[in-house]
């Protein structure tokens, strides 16, 4: 029996390794291309909250961590799932759903949750407030990039 | 392996340490000398803490210098509203806080940490766990009254569609807001 496991892992690419030695070597700084967890943020909310329509945005690259980090994110999600709920709950569902990536790699999750008729009459994605450098003084953040990493 | 074994491990290796936190004005929630204690009691503490005042913000930096531009909008939102005498309580470690003799440093055994922390997804950034106390993964938070009212996404929204006038109303505080628009009309 597998245990389930979050994978913050960058994919080694074996198929290179024959004709560039030093590819399985990933430094820090380099972007992956895959996005492994933005990708599971994406499926997780399809998968739980059945949107109408979901945006998934990387905002790592306005704070205060290195380039191609996975630690702070946006996300727009329209689900009928959210009708008659209060907004504490509806990002509580969310935050449920990302319980695993939140308590890795994530460090910010910024979140709009709305219903099909919200999104209908303000079809508008927020915009997250100026970095104030935090991340920096953060430690914790320090120990979530390491779990992106790793 | 699995992440709470793994978060314990880490814990195991490293020792768990937790911070009490002193308030943003320098008042500290309990004038103790160093102890240990258990994390039921930090669990406790914070019940207290959100319930002494009617607003209190867990942030990263003080109002006078918000350290993260999502504790800042919650500031900022606040102060909109002539909400100005809040409790607030700083996440951020630095050496300052940490030597500081003002400070309680606790430091929790790693049984006592896995034995209170089993059972949270979110093991070892607890801060001094208030994530775990409000079962809400990022910071800010805000308390009215003793309830979690949300970060600043739910009190940004609040206050674009009214909501957060009508809140303060409920603790008794009358928002600026209110007030200049009266005085408009």
């Amino acid at each position: 029996m597998l245990p389930s496991v979050l994978r913050c892992v960058r994919p080694v690419s074996t198929s290179l390794s024959l004709s560039r030695p030093l590819a399985h070597f990933r430094p820090h700084m380099d972007p992956d291309p895959s996005r492994p967890v933005e990708r599971s943020i994406r499926t997780k909310l399809t998968d739980q909250l059945t949107p109408d329509h979901l945006e998934v945005h990387n905002e790592s690259h306005m704070h205060a961590v290195p380039p191609g980090s996975e630690s702070h994110f946006r996300v727009l999600v329209v689900s009928s799932q959210f009708e008659g709920l209060p907004l504490i709950k509806r990002h509580r569902l969310v935050n449920e759903a990302l319980k695993e990536e939140l308590s890795s790699c994530v460090h910010a999750l910024a979140i709009q949750a709305k219903t099909p008729e919200q999104w209908g009459s303000n079809p508008s994605l927020a915009k997250s407030p100026p970095c104030l450098g935090g991340s920096r003084g953060d430690h914790t953040v320090e120990e979530k990039l390491k779990a992106g990493r790793e | 392996m699995n992440s709470l074994i793994r978060n314990t491990a880490r814990c195991l290796r490293s020792g768990a340490a937790v911070y009490i936190p002193r308030q943003a004005d320098g008042r500290v929630w309990t004038s103790s000398a160093r102890f240990l204690c258990a994390a039921a009691d930090i669990q406790k503490a914070l019940g207290d803490i959100v319930q002494k005042d009617k607003v209190v913000v867990f942030m990263k930096g003080t109002p006078a210098q918000p350290m993260c531009g999502f504790s800042n909008a919650v500031v900022q939102i606040l102060r909109m509203h002539g909400v100005d005498d809040y409790a607030s309580y700083n996440v951020l470690e630095d050496s300052e806080l940490r030597e500081a003799p003002n400070v309680t440093l606790v430091k929790m055994t790693s049984l006592d940490w896995n034995a209170a922390f089993s059972n949270q997804h979110n093991n070892k950034d607890n801060f001094f766990g208030v994530k775990a106390f409000s079962n809400w993964p990022t910071i800010p938070q805000v308390y009215f009254s003793g309830e979690f009212v949300g970060g600043c996404d739910i009190l940004l929204q609040m206050h674009q569609n009214g909501d957060m006038v009508e809140e303060l109303k409920k603790l008794g505080i009358s928002s600026s807001l209110l007030e200049a628009e009266k005085e408009s009309k």
